[in-house]
């Protein structure tokens, strides 16, 4: 096994990389830019490398300094976690060509997997059901009719090089679908600059769901569990849970064993995901391939009892997978709830700033994976993900009224956070019956929330509390205090005192200065 | 004392006075007796009738303050009588030229209007880009542009003035 590795990422993941590395007795060696030099990851790990200026293509994407900060740092190994370069198989390659083992797929591997049109290529090859329509790009508007005739209105058409939710666009008439054609190319040219375009079925509402699956170097692949991913906005994943309540064990075993003919067909090893469209008949159709540590790995963990990042590092080190297919049994039901820093009430706005208070949920069946801590400053340079809330429980309802009071529990001060939004997902009837697929969430935003009589008794609370608040002097005046903590005073109007230095009163200048240095 | 506290954009009056134990108070005339404990700072415990609330505040850069009780959230803007800034809050509030803040801090990508392009409310003034995400601000007015503060790839800060539209 290896003695130190590095971990290339950030946030909330590079934390979890660093957690499995100590438990397993490897060193660990962060990395991070100017504006990361106090985030958790760094106070988390053995030793650290600093990259550069906060720009990822300076830092956290920048190939030659990541792999002179393993160089320097004597690591064995590089976790690419997710996102940066966790997909990039020059990366691969150039650790290798190192000397570092990549902990993840062969590069050769994450290449066919890259493009679109080559994955369908190769999904075809291998007889795994994908989406009906072409496996290369179209070459005239004749062909795409005659296609699209042929697996029938509407249908979509994509970009082979897209991604993101961007490329894409729906027809549902043949008198359309010359021009849309015309449109997607030129647009796949300024946004990927490549202009290949290919047909597919376009699937209404289906259901993203995706399996989990684990192969080693010595030709062994298993696959895990289902993970529903279906609750997103702008493709963008904000729910997850494990395993689907739309899939029965003969369907899972179906995905699982078409998963693996997939990772086979790859010569895939390591951690990887296969992602599936379910249509409402049960229909499942390969969507692609992630060759890469999922940010939704933790409820796959949670049902089947296996830490995946531990045995990522296992795998990486050649040793050969404990588990048979026959091993992995699933237990119970997990869910887990992504916190970015954005406003559900102001079109999703991001918020970076100081957490001023954070008050974490714990107890019964509840995991946190997270990247925050009070008084840390969530930079504004990257991803909004600050932090995963996930639960067990014995079965789907008991997770979501675990996720509801772990909710209630929940405290993130300073900045704006989603986490008003689970609550409305949570109370959903459409959500707790299971019935979901991606245009959920969508949906749920287009209706008014609901207000109920417990809100509507809570107002006065809320109106009194907001009074009491403004009464209090702002943090850093030091006031005499009564034995319940409060202060009957009206605010403060002179200057405050604090650390020897006079400043203007009031909250507002207080919030902004409140916690620096301390 | 006296308040008026916006509530989620309803607007309440508060009197607050202190007890031996707690607040004797009224929301829009009905009574209320409370024992309350402030537990850490900006997290208050309260019973009232024997039910136990937790309230949280929060507040952005922007100066808005959140109530946050279980996992629910309420907009709460307190506004004392007396204060000369609160008088001038309500009155003008409305009327005169319509300010356009950064909601958050961020790097100008695009400026979507010059100065002296008439707009209408909703309509996108500037883009700010923040980790990783394009947001178009928008004017809350109806009205010519008069000012924009700001530069394409210029950076700001929450609450900065981005544009004045009047």
């Amino acid at each position: 096994m290896f003695k130190r590795i590095l971990i290339a990422n950030r946030g909330e993941i590079a934390v979890r990389v660093i957690r499995a590395c100590r438990e397993m007795g490897i060193e660990s060696v962060a990395v991070c830019s100017d504006v990361d030099r106090r985030s958790l990851h760094v106070r988390k790990a053995d030793f650290c490398e600093y990259l550069g200026p906060a720009q990822a293509s300076e830092s956290y994407l920048n190939v030659p300094k990541i792999l002179e900060a393993a160089r320097r740092s004597g690591a064995e190994a590089i976790h690419p976690g997710y996102g940066f370069l966790s997909e990039n198989a020059g990366f691969a390659r150039a650790c290798s060509k190192a000397g570092i083992v990549f902990v993840g797929p062969s590069p050769e591997s994450m290449e066919m997997m890259g493009s679109k049109t080559r994955a369908r290529q190769n999904m075809k090859k291998a007889n795994v059901p994908f989406v009906p329509g072409t496996d290369t790009g179209l070459k005239s508007a004749a062909e795409a009719l005659a296609v699209a005739e042929s697996i029938g209105y509407p249908v979509m058409l994509k970009a082979a090089a897209g991604g993101g939710g961007k490329g894409m666009r729906v027809v549902t008439n043949p008198k359309d679908l010359a021009s849309a054609l015309e449109t997607t190319q030129s647009e796949a040219q300024r946004s990927f600059g490549d202009s290949e375009v290919y047909i597919e079925k376009f699937i209404e509402n289906p259901r993203h769901v995706e399996m989990q699956l684990f192969g080693d170097t010595h030709g062994n692949v298993i696959y895990l569990a289902e993970r529903e991913c279906s609750v997103q906005r702008r493709h963008q994943k904000v729910l997850e849970e494990a395993p689907c309540s739309f899939v029965d064990p003969d369907m899972r075993r179906r995905m699982g064993e078409v998963a693996v003919q997939v990772a086979k067909a790859a010569n895939y090893y390591n951690a990887g995901t296969v992602e599936f469209l379910i249509d409402a008949n049960k229909n499942f159709y390969f969507l692609e391939m992630n060759t890469r540590l999922q940010v939704e790995h933790p409820v796959t963990e949670m049902v089947t009892g296996i830490d995946l990042v531990q045995l990522q590092l296992r795998v990486a080190a050649g040793e050969p997978l404990p588990l048979r297919q026959e091993d992995i049994i699933l237990r119970g039901h997990s869910m887990e709830l992504r916190v970015y820093a954005e406003d559900p009430d102001n079109n999703f706005f991001p918020s970076p700033g100081r957490i001023t208070r954070l008050i974490s949920p714990s107890g019964p069946g509840i995991r946190r994976d997270s990247g925050m801590y009070e008084g840390w400053v969530v930079p504004l340079d990257y991803d909004p993900l600050l932090a995963k809330l996930i639960a067990y429980g014995e079965n789907r309802t008991q997770v979501i009224n675990r996720l509801r009071r772990a909710l209630s529990e929940y405290f993130i001060g300073g900045i704006k956070t989603n986490l008003s939004l689970f609550r409305r997902i949570l109370l959903d009837p459409d959500f707790q019956a299971g019935r979901i697929d991606t245009g959920f969430l969508d949906r749920l935003l287009q209706e008014p929330p609901i207000i109920d009589a417990r809100t509507v008794r809570r107002v006065p609370i809320v109106a009194l509390a907001a009074a009491i608040f403004a009464q209090q002097p702002p943090p850093g005046a030091h006031p005499a205090r009564t034995d319940d903590g409060l202060h009957a005073a009206t605010p403060r109007t002179a200057p405050v005192v604090e650390d020897g230095e006079v400043k203007p009163s009031g909250w507002k200048t207080a919030a902004r200065t409140e916690g620096v240095g301390r | 004392m006296k308040y008026e506290v916006l509530i989620d954009g309803h607007l309440h009056q508060v009197e607050l006075e202190r007890a031996s134990k707690g607040y004797e108070c009224s929301v829009d005339g009905e009574p209320f007796t409370l024992d309350v404990a402030m537990t850490a700072r900006d997290v208050l415990s309260i019973i009232h009738n024997g039910r136990h609330y937790e309230a949280k505040r929060e507040y952005s850069l922007m100066g808005e303050t959140h109530i946050i009780i279980g996992s629910e959230r309420f907009f709460a803007e307190v506004r004392d009588p007396r204060s000369l800034r609160s008088r001038r809050a309500a009155a003008g509030a409305g009327a005169g030229p319509a300010k356009i803040l950064a909601p958050m801090p961020g790097k100008i990508v695009r400026l979507l209007v010059a100065e002296g392009d008439q707009v209408e409310a909703g309509q996108g003034l500037v883009v700010v880009e923040a980790m990783k995400m394009q947001n178009e601000i928008k004017t809350t007015k109806n009205g010519k542009v008069t000012r924009i503060t700001v530069q394409e790839a210029s950076a700001v800060n929450a609450g900065d003035l981005l544009a004045i539209v009047e």
